[in-house]
């Protein structure tokens, strides 16, 4: 699992509300929702954000509400991975669950500034800022997590019999 | 090793003798819950897998109460979505308009929760029967599907922070200063990825209506359930509504804990957290004069009827002041009806209130209550976060029923000891 893009930056405990806003969730059109992704924190996001594109942020990324809506819109706007200091607890859960690959790291979120050019392998566990040079190890996902994100959630994962024993 | 009371719920429904916290298990599920907003995501991901129906009409549980009464045409879709899938897999518990209420309001008061159970909810809040002594913690729409057609959900064994209180409450004090109160020490992320254990003495000093209030907003503190230990008073709450068997877990005397604090509930003041995360908490010694706009007294943190009792006491023979709009949710049908008998409403409307049907509505910024640009309003709802409420440039202060009354009244963030004249 490789990923490549540009890195793009926020701080700490970025909730769902400001991920895809309430107002928003009387749809489940994918496309709908990237729309209006990150609109209540960073207007240009939906501007900016290319495909492969890594989103770095800091503490308690995804705090607030369950709505999976938030991960699908991160994902259907291009994003490849979300780099955090941490994510809350159901947006780590609904990541995964919908194939958006995520890794916690205080050392990349250190070394990656906002545009820096970013490069992941999550399965080898290395990220390399391309920009600066500078290289980061994280802990690989476990090769069962690794399955599901690679078929593009759980649902596919057990449809293609990826997680049977 | 001992176990935490979670650990050792989570060990009983996985068929495990021992769990310890980190191992990877499978549990059976004692109710799977979705809302009007997680379910049609759950409902299309439920037909993916080709499942060919729900693992127990019984235990799948749906309420439409975000969004609903339907707000716009997109929500009716929704809620037409959900009713169609309930017809079909002719779900006993689905919950429209008529007979619905708030989710979590709604499913303890109609006994649908028990000691011991284990249940997910496609929706954060669900960690609130945590006051009754199950596991219960939120997870997304997917985890609903998979949960809906297998009756099971895997989950790391999760660690724990114990709060051990004591005391009693002050006069005006309620659960939500309590839980404001701990989110304030611990922050939004005090307990990440963690259960948060309520014991000691101080328990049987809270109403269960106070435990349900602090359990709901474990979520606030990062955690993955908050949960009380079982009492007489639980155990009174739930034989009135559940008929069916259930098991009274406790945690062993030598369950580890990553932490513990004490709590002296005597201590605890009114306290309002202040926009934007529910972490930014002051006592009225340090906050000055907020005027607000708004007043927000429900939601699934708030909507009971001793939540609206407690706003009542103080909007007595008051009137709120011009300029401030006051919404009153009742949570459920039989809240509201109990509301009206014993003429809570009626203190409410000659106010100056307005009392609306069950609806999560405000809360999230969904309708009936949307900020506009620059105004404020105190909710008793679970978070402030930028644009929870309305426009990104409006502000949310959370506080206790008794605080938004009192606040509603002064048109400013006001204490119910100011308002009262004590």
């Amino acid at each position: 699992m490789n990923y490549t893009g540009k890195a793009i930056k926020y701080g700490d405990n970025v909730d769902t509300d400001v991920i895809i806003p309430a107002r928003y969730l009387n749809t489940i059109d994918k496309k709908e929702l990237a729309s209006h992704c990150m609109e209540d924190i960073d207007k240009d996001f939906v501007h900016k954000v290319e495909v492969g594109d890594i989103m770095v942020a800091g503490y308690n990324f995804g705090c607030g509400s369950s709505r999976e809506h938030a991960p699908i819109a991160i994902k259907a706007s291009g994003v490849s991975l979300v780099i955090a200091r941490s994510f809350a607890r159901i947006f780590y859960r609904n990541s995964i669950n919908i194939g958006l690959a995520i890794v916690e790291s205080d050392e990349a979120v250190d070394g990656i500034a906002d545009g820096d050019k970013v490069e992941a392998d999550l399965a080898n566990g290395k990220i390399y800022n391309k920009t600066t040079g500078k290289v980061f190890t994280v802990q690989p996902f476990p090769a069962f997590i690794q399955k599901i994100i690679a078929c593009g959630g759980l649902v596919e994962a057990i449809k293609a019999g990826e997680l049977d024993a | 090793m001992g176990m935490t009371m979670t650990q050792k719920i989570l060990a009983a429904k996985a068929g495990l003798k021992e769990v310890t916290a980190g191992e990877l298990i499978l549990v059976n599920l004692d109710r799977v819950l979705g809302n009007d907003i997680t379910s049609p995501v759950a409902i299309k991901e439920f037909e993916k897998i080709g499942a060919q129906g729900v693992y127990d009409k019984d235990k799948v549980t749906m309420v439409m109460d975000h969004f609903a009464p339907n707000k716009d045409i997109k929500a009716a879709t929704q809620c037409k979505m959900c009713r169609d899938f309930c017809d079909k897999q002719e779900i006993t518990h689905f919950y429209d308009v008529g007979n619905m209420g708030i989710e979590h309001a709604l499913l303890p008061e109609q006994g649908l929760v028990a000691p011991g159970d284990v249940v997910i909810g496609a929706d954060s809040h669900t960690c609130t029967y945590g006051a009754l002594g199950a596991f219960s913690t939120g997870v997304g729409s997917t985890d609903m599907a998979c949960g809906m057609a297998t009756g099971k959900a895997w989950f790391k064994v999760p660690s724990a922070v114990k709060f051990v209180l004591k005391g009693k409450l002050n006069k005006y004090v309620s659960g939500k200063d309590v839980i404001l109160h701990i989110i304030g020490k611990i922050g939004v992320d005090g307990a990440l990825y963690k259960s948060m254990e309520f014991v000691g003495e101080g328990v049987q000093a809270l109403t269960v209506f106070d435990r349900l209030t602090i359990s709901n907003m474990a979520i606030e503190a990062g955690a993955k359930n908050g949960i009380f230990e079982v009492d007489e008073q639980t155990l009174a709450y739930v034989n009135e509504r559940c008929h069916r068997a259930y098991t009274v877990y406790k945690a062993d005397e030598d369950a580890v804990y990553d932490k513990t604090y004490e709590i002296d509930l005597s201590q605890i003041q009114p306290t309002v957290a202040f926009p934007h995360l529910p972490e930014n908490t002051k006592t009225f010694d340090e906050i000055g004069d907020i005027a607000i706009d708004q007043v927000v007294i429900g939601s699934c943190t708030n909507g009971q009827y001793k939540d609206l009792a407690e706003a009542a006491e103080i909007l007595k023979g008051k009137k709120i002041a011009k300029r401030v709009r006051a919404i009153v949710i009742p949570a459920t049908q039989d809240i509201y009806l109990k509301a009206m008998e014993d003429g809570l409403l009626k203190i409410f409307i000659q106010a100056g209130c307005i009392v609306s049907t069950p609806t999560c509505g405000p809360c999230l910024g969904g309708y009936m209550g949307i900020l506009a640009a620059g105004e404020r309003a105190v909710a008793t709802t679970n978070r402030n976060f930028v644009g929870r409420m309305g426009h990104v440039d409006s502000e949310v202060y959370l506080a206790s029923p008794a605080v938004a009354a009192a606040s509603a009244v002064a048109g400013k963030i006001a204490s119910p000891m100011q308002v009262m004249g004590e």
